[in-house]
């Protein structure tokens, strides 16, 4: 995957800019506000300068608009990686509310040892716990985003979702 | 507690009158400043609506609204946001100070000031209005730009070469020599550099230090504090503002946010106060006289800051639109000259006149100037 390099640039009293320009040519500028609210931008036309056909975003419409690009992100990455390895696949599970180890420490599951399935992190909300640990305390809503054989994530499946 | 009715209703009536005013500026794109001076010109004793019961409460709302204004700027800023500025823009700073100090003290000169007169005109003519020129920003979706940084980082370096100047003037204008102005002077740039120091190394401290859950706790703190610094400095001759200023800079990260949000009503509100003051203090048969100076002066000062601002643009690579939207943007006089005059305006009439005049025409010119294209070139 290449890189895309991105210019920051400082904004006294305003916040940030962050600029690049996309496969096809187009300059993108995100300004972050102190606020927590962003700009996003398109520069083209003959001043290539100027901000056009800039739209505002608070917070709340930035994290959405950031999820529905970072999702789908990280489950491709995912994919990448094991796309590299052959036999090797991930998955998610979600913890639904009521399931056998919602409040319990991951490790109570020992979801490796008996599916052999790797938990590779825990998204939870906006947050993401990268590696987590057998004392990690799971949450209804958790994600659990595992590496493994098919088979073996199918039996990660059932064994978060067992009744 | 008695109650006075005649204050209450003068000032209710006052605010109204300020709101509605505001709001139409706001309307056609300017800034309220000049409405508010206007405002101010037309009110007191000599004018169509005396306002004897509200004097007391705007001459200390005055003084109040100017530590207000320097201190919610000084919470915006941020010591790494003067090192980068600086770093990049130090010659635009230079250019921006001879290019536009310059032409307000020749003009002190030839109309025969004094050398306080001269000093504060050539402040007068320098500073733009940060206010002015940030919301014109945002209102016009500049934030983007490529010559926006550029406008910025020349806003901010002036801001504090303003905490170094408002001193020397203080002690001048109190009747110092040269050399208590240089003392006065090292004092404020001593403290200032003390405040960066503390602010980057101890800013969280400071900051724990007034922080509170509860806003009402926090604005009275923060507030607290920047009016005894305030006074302090007043009284060591280093004026209020540079104080309140001090203040705003050593609180940083999220108290410096939480701060910001509570004061920015408060400071709208006693602003407002402080530039009607000014323009209370200001006879309008007075300004006739002055008109012609300030157009000229402004005609000349318009065209160097639109020099500073190509020169800082060019400097991050912007086009010829670009500097020019730069350069016209930076055209903004504002509140810091307001302030200047403030400082020494109670015994020179004529200056205070004068720059009233300036900022009248510069104010409403300014963003009005910003909006038009570059002549001779096809967009």
């Amino acid at each position: 995957m290449k890189n895309v390099d991105i210019e920051e640039v400082l904004l006294p009293g305003v916040g940030l800019r962050y600029e690049f320009v996309n496969h096809r040519g187009a300059r993108v500028g995100v300004v972050a506000l102190r606020d927590g609210g962003f700009e996003v931008a398109l520069y083209e036309g003959a001043d290539p300068d100027r901000a056009t056909s800039s739209f505002d975003l608070d917070a709340q419409e930035a994290e959405a608009l950031a999820q529905i690009l970072g999702a789908p992100r990280i489950s491709e990455r995912f994919a990448d990686l094991t796309r590299e390895v052959p036999g090797l696949a991930a998955g998610q599970v979600e913890l639904r509310a009521g399931g056998p180890y919602v409040d319990r420490p991951l490790g109570d599951s020992r979801a490796r040892t008996r599916t052999g399935a790797s938990i590779v992190a825990v998204v939870r909300g906006d947050d993401v716990v990268a590696s987590p640990g057998p004392e990690e305390v799971l949450r209804a809503g958790d994600v659990l985003v595992a590496i493994g054989t098919a088979d073996g994530l199918t039996a990660l499946t059932d064994l978060i979702d067992s009744a | 507690m008695e109650v006075s009715t005649a204050l209450l209703l003068e000032l209710g009536m006052l605010l109204l009158v300020l709101t509605v005013l505001g709001s139409a500026a706001r309307r056609v794109g300017l800034s309220p400043i000049p409405l508010y001076l206007v405002a101010g010109l037309f009110l007191g004793p000599e004018g169509i609506a005396p306002v004897p019961a509200t004097e007391e409460f705007v001459d200390t709302g005055a003084s109040i609204g100017l530590v207000l204004l320097l201190l919610v700027l000084g919470l915006e800023f941020t010591v790494d946001e003067f090192a980068v500025s600086l770093k990049r823009h130090r010659a635009s700073a230079l250019v921006d100070i001879v290019l536009n100090a310059t032409p307000g003290a020749l003009a002190g000169w030839l109309l025969g000031f004094d050398a306080v007169g001269i000093v504060a005109l050539a402040g007068a003519t320098y500073i733009s209005s940060s206010g002015i020129v940030a919301r014109v920003l945002g209102d016009l979706g500049r934030l983007g730009n490529r010559e926006t940084p550029a406008v910025l980082s020349v806003l901010v370096l002036e801001d504090f070469a303003m905490a170094a100047f408002l001193p020397v003037l203080a002690v001048l204008a109190a009747g110092g020599t040269w050399w208590q102005a240089v003392i006065g002077a090292a004092i404020a740039v001593g403290a200032l550099t003390g405040a960066l120091l503390a602010s980057r190394r101890y800013g969280h401290r400071v900051g724990q230090l007034v922080a509170h859950p509860d806003p009402e706790q926090l604005l009275l703190r923060v507030l607290g504090l920047a009016l005894v610094v305030a006074a302090l400095a007043e009284l060591v001759h280093a004026s209020a503002a540079v104080g309140a200023f001090l203040v705003g800079l050593t609180l940083t990260g999220p108290v410096a946010d939480r701060a910001r949000a509570v004061l920015s009503p408060l400071r709208d509100l006693f602003a407002a106060v402080f530039f009607l003051a000014i323009g209370l203090s200001v006879d309008p048969s007075d300004l006739l006289p002055m008109l012609p100076a300030a157009v000229a002066l402004a005609a000349v000062t318009a065209a160097t800051k639109i020099a500073t601002g190509w020169f800082a643009a060019g400097r991050d690579g912007a086009g010829a639109p670009g500097r020019w939207r730069a350069g016209t943007v930076l055209t903004a006089r504002g509140e810091f000259s307001l302030v200047i005059i403030g400082l020494v305006g109670t015994q020179q009439a004529e200056l205070g006149n004068l720059v009233t005049a300036y900022v009248l025409v510069l104010a409403v010119v300014g963003p009005v100037l910003t909006r038009a294209p570059l002549p001779l070139v096809r967009q």
